[in-house]
């Protein structure tokens, strides 16, 4: 009992001693990074134990709190206010960085390992001196997310001597699989584009930047990238099924800014190839290194510090907002004042024929720069207008699919073309001679569709037939050239595009009062409402609403959708009962129970809507196995 | 020296975004101005919950200064603003109306003996376009109105909050010193 006890104070201690350790960190990447070329073994024995340490003490801190949780140790009030005994044990995992304090300490552990694992990766291949401006970087940004932990947000505060004896309880909503994975998924893959800054200011600190440390830095920044697409895939997914009304993108600041990090590192890699072979771009690829961390950060103070209102309703708090921003002003100003002062130095001239992959590249560059500068205004543009005291307003999605839906259809040809050309120039010959049959294709299945279906508007018909020459252009280039991470990153755009396009415009819906033993024909799908039962959880009672589903004459099955109350919230929420198969989701929603056991139910047929979803796996995939294959 | 200026140019940008941050971090994004500030409150005729007889008439925001506070008998958030309440309804010239918000009247009287009444009036809300006249969002809300009737000062939210209580305080004072 006595050692159950001392437990979260292990894991205080810890983090304390992790503080430490990155202070250390800190000072011994600065003397390696000056000492330069004469640096000596002990010196690198030295950074290894500085950032072991430090990862190990975390992990155990970390540890400490995940045990807190699993043994329901409410003596620490971050426990008490997101845990409750029955909770079922893998959300237990999960609230672990269900509010803020843990998922900031998941941060740090996580920076911590991204470290440890760059390290391990880097004592063969880098420079002693180089992996002192690194590490040396890594380690300022520890000690400042570390010391937020423990001065704003430390999540080992007690509640002593008399804990309470119940928790308040996780919320519902993230009582949920895919978000239960959805938050460490993020952060793998903010954190990791923590690498990619360490990196370039390392770059600039030391003046030099060329193929050499692009592939240091290329597969850090595709690991990253991989783990952010499959968060914000998880994300959606999570949102798709949850929220309970069958959307799966709000433009949300909170979506919003795991998407803007998303966009510049997919910019940074592409430029990467072009430092990589030819030797250009390299002011631009350090740009987009700082830039895509700074927007990691931008995200992770923006859902902190509620300067913005979004669904995703965080506790928000001034205090910890000030210190987050302090951090981010000192870490960025730096950065880029640096870059200011030291960029000239790194200035190359490349000439390039107007048809080839340079101005491809360059072209995919400008656009995802464009979108990225134009979804991070229109997100921030509320709080402007706020400040400047012209009045409240939210910026909504018809905006951005005003802004993004073109842009994109323009990467989207960019797409196409670029792979098929070769660095330097290209004969336009050649280039059509590849691009015809992918278009012809593209036109025939086009057509097709577009007489199968009801009527389309024009941009949903360009869009279709943009999304289907890209698909089978990169179809056509794999069977030539051997890049099945490119291959696969790019049809998974494709795959997504079309899901995006073919689910908005197939989709029925029917919101309705039934009552049991009706019936209701949506998209071809016969429900027939059977009855209402009483369900019960481990932590939540409710009432389950059973549908049988016929296709024709075929019967599909029962699905029951859910009115779930938990017991430690006040609010019920609805579970939603999804039939799905790769090309179409049947979605149930039970609303509100109405007069004579009437029911409001939403039911919603969403053709093609998993391809939305199997494009951002496709995508990750690619990531993946761009990073193996590039050896 | 242009030059020079473009390789400053994502650092200026940076700083005018932060500061925008900074002062964003003061402003309170769920605070919602009424668009009925600064006008005359709706005209209404409304029974009183505990006297049915009784119809209460807009005129009753005349001469005095008042709080409407809306609240329910289902509302959690209300039950913890008990305090306040008595402390705002001790306060000299000011009347402190409640408006009983789509809420079963059996259980709001109920509510009221149990817990005691610290209104000096209450409205019956039960009818449709009381929300809509008022643009309430939800229960608990709080206007102010000055002696002529006119909306002075709109809250969302509790009346714990630090920041609505001072807020809430410092528009009585305005209007006293008037």
């Amino acid at each position: 009992m006595m050692g159950a006890l001392v437990l979260p104070e292990l894991g205080h201690f810890s983090l304390i001693l992790a503080f430490i350790f990155s202070i250390y960190q800190m000072g011994v990447g600065g003397v390696a990074a000056r000492c330069g070329l004469s640096a000596h073994k002990q010196l690198a024995y030295l950074l290894l134990t500085s950032v072991y340490g430090q990862v190990f003490f975390l992990i155990l801190s970390y540890l400490a709190l995940t045990y807190a949780f699993l043994t329901h140790d409410f003596s620490v009030s971050y426990v008490a206010a997101h845990a409750h005994t029955r909770l079922p044990w893998p959300y237990r995992l999960s609230a672990v960085w269900s509010a803020h304090e843990g998922s900031l300490l998941l941060w740090v552990t996580l920076l911590g390992g991204w470290s440890a694992a760059f390290l391990c990766y880097a004592r063969t291949r880098i420079p002693l001196a180089i992996q002192g401006s690194i590490v040396m970087v890594l380690g300022v940004l520890s000690v400042g997310f570390i010391s937020f932990l423990l001065f704003t947000s430390n999540p080992f505060l007690r509640l002593l001597p008399e804990p309470p004896l119940e928790g308040q309880g996780l919320n519902p909503l993230l009582q949920d699989p895919g978000l239960a994975i959805h938050p460490p998924m993020l952060y793998m893959g903010y954190v990791g584009f923590a690498l990619a800054f360490a990196v370039a200011v390392a770059a600039l600190l030391r003046g030099k930047f060329d193929g050499v440390w692009v592939q240091w830095l290329k597969p850090w920044v595709m690991l990253a990238w991989s783990f952010l697409t499959l968060g914000i895939t998880l994300g959606s997914w999570w949102a798709y099924r949850v929220l309970g009304w069958g959307g799966w993108w709000f433009w949300d600041p909170v979506e919003n800014a795991a998407l803007l990090p998303w966009l510049a590192a997919t910019a940074l890699f592409h430029s990467l190839i072009m430092v990589e072979k030819r030797h250009a771009f390299k002011i631009w690829v350090l740009l987009l290194a700082i830039l895509t961390f700074c927007l990691s950060l931008l995200g992770t103070f923006l859902v902190r510090s509620g300067v913005l209102i979004s669904v995703h309703a965080f506790a928000s708090d001034p205090l910890r907002g000030a210190y987050l921003l302090k951090f981010l002003m000192t870490v960025v100003c730096l950065a880029l004042l640096l870059f200011a002062w030291r960029s000239p130095l790194l200035v190359t001239r490349q000439v390039f024929h107007f048809l080839s992959k340079e101005t491809f590249l360059l072209i995919n560059n400008i656009i995802l720069f464009v979108l990225m500068i134009s979804v991070l205004f229109a997100t921030l543009y509320p709080l402007f207008l706020d400040v400047l005291g012209m009045g409240k307003i939210s910026v909504g999605p018809p905006y951005f699919n005003a802004v993004f839906i073109p842009l994109f259809l323009l990467l989207v040809i960019a797409m196409c073309i670029g792979p098929c050309c070769h660095w330097q120039k290209t004969r336009p010959g050649q280039l059509i001679k590849q691009l015809r049959w992918p278009i012809c294709l593209a036109v025939m299945v086009t057509v097709v569709i577009k007489l199968g279906l009801p009527p389309l508007p024009w941009l949903k018909i360009i869009a279709l037939f943009l999304s289907l020459t890209l698909a089978f252009t990169t179809v056509f280039i794999s069977t030539q050239r051997r890049r099945l991470g490119m291959m696969l990153a790019h049809m998974g755009v494709a795959v997504c595009a079309l899901g995006i396009i073919l689910s908005t415009s197939l989709q029925t819906q029917r919101e309705l009062s039934m009552r049991p033993g009706d019936s209701i024909a949506v998209g071809g799908h016969q429900f027939e409402f059977m009855n209402v039962h009483a369900v019960e959880g481990e932590n939540y009672e409710g009432v389950a609403a059973d549908f049988r589903v016929y296709h024709g004459l075929q019967t599909l099955g029962l699905l029951s959708p859910e009115k779930r109350h938990y017991f430690s919230s006040q609010n019920g929420i609805s579970q939603a009962a999804i039939s799905s198969n790769l090309f179409r989701d049947l979605y149930i929603v039970l609303g509100e129970p109405l007069e004579k056991n009437n029911w409001a139910v939403r039911i919603y047929n969403k053709p093609y809507v998993r391809f939305i979803w199997l494009g951002g796996l496709l995508m990750m995939l690619g990531g993946l196995i761009s990073l193996s294959s590039k050896k | 020296m242009k030059k020079k200026f473009f390789y400053f140019l994502p650092f200026f940008v940076f700083m005018l975004i932060a500061f925008f941050l900074w002062r964003g971090l003061r402003l309170d994004p769920a605070q919602l101005p009424s668009t009925l500030i600064d006008k005359v409150a709706p005209s209404f005729v409304l029974p009183s919950l505990l006297d049915e007889q009784k119809k209460i008439r807009s005129s009753i925001f005349y001469g005095k200064i008042s709080i409407v506070h809306v609240w329910s008998s289902e509302c959690k958030v209300c039950e913890n603003e008990y305090d306040v309440l008595l402390q705002l309804a001790q306060l000299p010239k000011v009347q402190l109306i409640g408006l009983d918000y789509e809420d079963d009247p059996i259980s709001a009287k109920r509510y009221l003996l149990e817990k005691g009444n610290p209104y000096h009036q209450v409205l019956r809300g039960d009818q449709k376009n009381v929300g809509l006249n008022w643009g309430i969002y939800g229960t608990p809300e709080t206007f102010v109105i000055d002696q002529r009737g006119v909306i002075r000062g709109k809250w969302l939210g509790s009346l714990n909050e630090e920041k609505t209580r001072e807020q809430l305080k410092a528009c009585l004072r305005s209007l006293k010193d008037a």
